[in-house]
């Protein structure tokens, strides 16, 4: 088996008396893809942002590559350096050029040179068909192509792990499938990555492992296959049925 | 293929062209009618000869007009470094502000008491505290020039205006912004500096501008302290001559000067706010 990247062990988390992750345990080997399904409110964001150290933990450990990240006094800037994040909303910085966006982490946190980023970051863009793209502000590009940027503004930095949270949910079907060809060609570069999604056609072809969270526990783990044929869970049962009901699967 | 506009459409452009011109027609109309009633009100008054000939001679006007210009370039001098300071200033206290840092805890706090008493406080009040309190205190090391004191007064004054809209604008950027440039793993004061920052000036550009032309015209209020700028300069002319129109002179020039500053702002506002509705953001 090869290497953990990500090692979460019995992670707890709630914001006040409301419990929103208990007991979580999961790990990811590098190239590995999981992806986290489960309803809204299920706990898939703050479980990434909880990764990222963007939320503090109540209890447990996180291990990036084999250090634990969620000692008290663990450099938080280093660890992000080092985990790619990309949100639902985007989030690019609308005064900055798709080129400035990308290269900004390089050069101010990587300590990159301006034109060592710069040929970085065309040459990713070029490679994502993007590349005419480099000079125009974000609010001039399409949600898929914003969020595509996004992506890549994460993977040149080239993280040990790419946590994905509803990258697709603010976009209509046509610019949902370019960023997934996007996120499948990154697979097959072996990127290691925790995604979570509510595109269940998505989470199937791109899954090694499938986890389905329900009020803050993994209820349900395994092969895309096993779980979306044969739930054992009630609760998986119900969240798959209403998926179905909506049209969504 | 030629675009050719279907019947509906020119019937409905030429409705548009009669409401136009009709709406031309009652504005000019209404000019008019205002015009005459204020030359009537105001040539009609009984003092209107005297008031003409005090406040709008054109030979007093020509007689002050070098030294009220040369009062002028001081206050030209003036709001240029005021200006200055108090950008650098606003910026540093608006930053101190809105830190999280508890080591910045007592600075914040001094600059949240500072901008509370220098917004409520009076500019003339201010200048005649420092530029008469400061030489008061003879201390020989201090500085006791009446130019600079009303510099110095003008800077606190803004400095706390140009802090609080620019602490406006740095909590107008959505949050997500931050996040998004922490998750990248800038630091906090990185992800001020490179995110942060440069979206809240550009939100604030406009009330920004509006506070220095604000800034420019009470430059004049450093005549106060014995300073010799336009005001003053009009001052003294008028003292020889009995006659009010070199304070109109400069304060004729004190419009010219601000009328450049405000058209850039009204043009910037309106592009910012055709962006905002182009692209729902900014």
């Amino acid at each position: 088996m090869s290497k953990l990247i990500l090692e979460i062990s019995k992670l707890r988390k709630s914001y006040g008396s409301d419990v929103v992750l208990s007991d979580i345990s999961i790990q990811l080997p590098e190239h590995a893809v999981k992806v986290l399904i489960g309803a809204s409110g299920s706990g898939k964001s703050t479980l990434l942002r909880c990764i990222n150290l963007l939320e503090s933990i109540d209890d447990g450990q996180i291990f990036l590559d084999g250090s634990d990240i969620s000692e008290v006094g663990t450099d938080a800037d280093k660890v992000r350096s080092q985990i790619g994040s990309v949100f639902q909303a985007f989030n690019l910085f609308p005064h900055l050029t798709v080129l400035e966006n990308i290269t900004l982490a390089p050069r101010k946190v990587h300590g990159k040179s301006k034109d060592e980023a710069e040929a970085e970051a065309i040459s990713l863009l070029d490679r994502f068909g993007l590349k005419d793209k480099a000079g125009q502000y974000p609010d001039l590009l399409s949600g898929g192509q914003q969020q595509r940027v996004a992506i890549l503004r994460a993977v040149i930095n080239r993280p040990k792990a790419l946590l994905l949270d509803e990258v697709t949910s603010a976009l209509d079907p046509i610019l949902i499938s370019e960023v997934l060809a996007l996120i499948a060609e990154l697979k097959a570069q072996g990127m290691t990555m925790m995604i979570a999604t509510h595109e269940m056609g998505f989470a199937h072809r791109v899954a090694d492992k499938l986890l389905f969270l329900h009020k803050g526990n993994i209820c349900e783990a395994g092969s895309p296959e096993t779980l979306l044929s044969r739930p054992q869970t009630p609760q998986l049962r119900e969240f798959l049925d209403s998926l179905r009901g909506a049209g969504r699967l | 293929m030629t675009y050719e506009p279907s019947a509906l459409r020119l019937q409905r452009e030429a409705a548009r062209r009669r409401a136009s011109r009709r709406s031309s027609l009652i504005a000019l109309a209404s000019t008019i009618a205002v015009g005459l009633v204020l030359v009537a009100v105001i040539a009609g008054a009984p003092g209107f000869d005297r008031v003409k000939s005090s406040f709008f001679s054109g030979h007093y006007a020509w007689k002050a007009l070098p030294q009220v210009l040369s009062g002028l370039w001081l206050n030209l001098r003036v709001m240029f470094f005021a200006e200055i300071f108090v950008l650098i200033f606003g910026l540093l206290i608006a930053i101190t502000r809105t830190s999280r840092n508890p080591l910045l805890y007592p600075l914040r706090l001094l600059a949240a008491t500072y901008t509370d008493i220098f917004r409520g406080l009076p500019l003339l009040l201010v200048l005649l505290l420092v530029g008469l309190g400061i030489p008061g205190l003879q201390l020989s090391w201090l500085p006791n020039s009446a130019v600079l004191l009303g510099t110095v007064s003008l800077i606190l004054t803004y400095s706390a205006y140009v802090a609080e809209v620019i602490r406006a604008g740095i909590e107008a950027v959505n949050p997500a912004q931050r996040m998004a440039g922490r998750a990248l793993g800038l630091s906090q004061s990185q992800t001020q500096r490179f995110v942060i920052l440069p979206q809240a000036i550009r939100k604030v550009t406009p009330p920004l501008l509006n506070d220095l032309v604000s800034l420019q015209k009470d430059s004049g209020l450093i005549s106060v302290l014995g300073a010799i700028d336009a005001i003053r300069a009009a001052g003294i002319e008028t003292a020889q001559s009995f006659n009010f129109t070199p304070y109109l002179v400069a304060g004729a020039l004190f419009v010219a000067l601000t009328i450049p500053l405000t058209r850039f702002t009204d043009w910037l506002t309106r592009k910012q706010d055709r962006a905002r509705q182009h692209q729902g953001q900014w």
